[in-house]
């Protein structure tokens, strides 16, 4: 399982000249271990796409190297990669049906036919897409053309899949059944994959590991829960999650054995000092500006807390999303329960160290989180 | 579709008889003109009744023009022949050079590509009679003059740009990641070029040629000056009808008629190709 399916060292994409075009993607140092799934997760022009087109070998990589199974290829035609793709556009064939699209994927392997019939059936059986084998690209709808190249990219035998946004165009319920589905098929099988997603929920039920993007730099690659408890950085912090964290930004103040947070409008936040490692004080006493974070279900109600004035109170069937104006800012929080605050109601708000995340106030890299604080 | 009206039924109708009598029948006119003699053509009043002849394409395909003057040589078979020879080889060499070419600007932009495909519009844009002198003394000088080598490489001059811009966009059209997936399922470029992009660019293909088939047996000037009676095509053999007897109108209907023939054919056989090709349907991803 440590065999290094994929390597990317040192890549940077730029559209127009080297140093003077866009600089799409930014000093990328990424490995893929055999048998891995990861995401790459981020907004649109991140960067994700075009990173997965120069290892498709679409797009040319401007400086840096890519090495599949061990060996460089940068330089190489797609054909000579080896690697399998499931583009956004679906890019099927025109005249040919569902069944012909996925089969000719194998074509280049030259199996005997009964073993590609096989293959074929399994994988219409994965999609759901059995009925539409027979029909032309044309008269099929956006989710069954996506379901039939997800098919031709999935039937191959290849060092490394991409996946480009594979399930975008699917209704919810089978991107749920789906999802599992093709985890399932992938991991049996021991391939290896990359998805290319904006979608949070499907990066963290299929991927082993996550690299979230932004800016065509890699903000952090690591496995989802740690990539949720401990963000490297702000942009991470407030991008993978949902309702996405509260930030404010606070000033620091220590005197006796207190640590305080100055948020806007006077908002006072006190920490007894043995809330915090020995570490973590010494690198907040070293700034005079952080940014807090705290996920919304992290935020308790409580009422000697900290006072807020609720904006929004929303009953969603199976939790409550309440929003709160707190330090000019708002402070959304996340219950179980149904409430009945009115809105222009007065709570106190508690925030517990061991949820707290401090990011610098400058660069945004994490300093603690909460789990270290406590 | 909504219902029409009787009213509005009618009044199509009328509409679109209208326009096609008015299309139609010059060509009409012409195709009675080509069994008529001289004689019956310049009758005053002009009469839709006469007595057909088959003379007049007699003396085409015979090549001996009896008139009153006496009995002229007739090259226009051997013109015929020479407009199917120059335009069919043009339109192919155009073919070759040109959908590779239209399949390279539409997929690779590099240094320059949006100015070499514009200087080879651009050569649409100069009337020829302005290119015709210069070329015609570089031709003698490199004794192209009167060869079908030298016809056909000004022709390209009219086939090419045709050729390389409506290719070019109808390769744009195609989503470069059908040819991506076929390429990344372990095929060379050159093979997906010929198993996808020809292919899907088909239909585009097949109207380029046509048109740039019409534009070069519709030529006249370059064939007329750089090209001596064996060589001319029937744009500029039509001429031969003007004698010192007079113009013979009768010969000059039939020429057009035989003439109009090869195009029409084409076009109607590429009609029924195109409808079948664009129906294949979603090209674009």
């Amino acid at each position: 399982m440590s065999e290094t399916a994929l390597f990317i060292k040192g890549v940077d994409k730029f559209y127009g000249p080297i140093d003077h075009g866009v600089h799409a993607v930014k000093q990328l140092n990424m490995d893929v271990k055999k048998g891995e799934i990861i995401a790459l997760l981020g907004s649109s022009g991140c960067g994700k796409t075009s990173t997965l087109r120069m290892v498709a070998g679409f797009e040319a990589v401007s400086r840096g190297t890519i090495s599949l199974k061990g060996r460089e290829v940068q330089t190489f035609p797609p054909v000579r990669r080896n690697v399998a793709m499931a583009f956004e556009g679906y890019s099927l064939y025109p005249p040919l049906t569902v069944r012909e699209n996925i089969a000719f994927a194998l074509k280049a392997s030259k199996l005997s036919q009964s073993v590609v019939d096989e293959k074929v059936a399994n994988i219409a059986k994965l999609l759901e897409i059995e009925d539409i084998m027979g029909r032309y690209p044309s008269s099929i709808s956006g989710g069954q053309q996506q379901r039939a190249s997800l098919g031709r990219a999935l039937i191959r035998d290849a060092d490394l899949h991409l996946l480009d946004e594979p399930m975008g165009q699917l209704e919810p319920q089978l991107r749920a059944l789906l999802r599992g589905r093709i985890k399932h098929f992938i991991k049996e099988r021991g391939l290896t994959a990359i998805l290319v997603t904006h979608d949070q929920t499907e990066a963290n039920a299929l991927a082993d590991r996550i690299a979230v993007m932004e800016g065509g730099v890699l903000q952090q690659f690591d496995t989802p829960q740690m990539i949720k408890e401990r963000p490297a950085n702000l942009f991470t912090g407030t991008f993978v999650g949902e309702p996405p964290m509260n930030v404010f930004s606070a000033g620091i103040s220590g005197s006796g054995d207190t640590v305080s947070f100055g948020l806007n409008e006077g908002v006072k936040l006190d920490y007894k000092v043995s809330d915090f490692s020995h570490e973590v004080r010494a690198e907040l006493m070293k700034r005079s500006k952080v940014v807090l974070g705290i996920r919304p279900y992290a935020v308790r109600r409580s009422d000697g807390g900290v006072g807020a004035r609720v904006a929004v109170n929303q009953w969603l069937g199976d939790q409550t999303h309440i929003a709160a104006d707190f330090a000019g800012g708002t402070m959304v929080l996340v219950e179980h329960d149904r409430t009945n605050l009115a809105i222009g109601e007065n709570v106190g708000i508690r925030l517990d160290p061991s949820s707290l995340h401090v990011f610098d106030g400058d660069s945004g890299k994490a300093i603690s989180h909460g789990q270290e604080l406590a | 579709m909504e219902t029409t009206s009787t009213l509005e039924k009618t009044l199509r109708l009328i509409a679109l008889t209208l326009v096609v009598v008015f299309f139609m029948f010059p060509i009409f006119w012409i195709f009675l003109m080509s069994f008529q003699t001289n004689e019956t053509i310049l009758a005053i009043p002009p009469s839709v009744i006469f007595t057909p002849t088959l003379s007049n394409y007699a003396a085409l395909i015979t090549g001996k023009l009896t008139t009153a003057a006496g009995t002229l040589d007739i090259a226009f078979m051997r013109n015929l022949m020479n407009s199917i020879f120059l335009s069919v080889t043009s339109v192919a060499i155009a073919l070759v050079l040109g959908v590779p070419a239209a399949y390279a600007f539409a997929r690779h932009k590099f240094k320059g590509s949006e100015d070499i495909a514009f200087t080879l519009l651009s050569f649409r844009f100069a009337p020829p009679l302005l290119v015709l002198l210069p070329l015609t003394q570089y031709f003698q000088w490199l004794g192209l003059s009167d060869t079908y080598f030298g016809l056909i490489w000004v022709y390209q001059l009219i086939c090419l740009p045709l050729i390389l811009w409506i290719v070019r966009g109808y390769f744009e059209d195609i989503s470069a990641d059908v040819e991506y997936a076929y390429r990344i399922a372990g095929h060379s470029w050159f093979a997906t070029f010929r198993k996808i992009a020809l292919p899907l660019a088909g239909p585009g293909i097949a109207a380029a040629g046509l048109l740039a088939f019409i534009f070069a047996w519709n030529n006249f000037v370059f064939a007329l000056v750089l090209a001596s009676a064996d060589k001319q095509p029937v744009t500029v053999g039509a001429l031969a009808f003007v004698t010192s007897s007079g113009i013979q109108y009768g010969q000059i209907a039939s020429a057009i008629v035989l003439s109009v023939t090869p195009t029409l054919a084409l076009a109607l056989y590429a009609q029924r190709y195109l409808v079948e090709g664009l129906s294949l349907g979603a090209v674009k991803g």
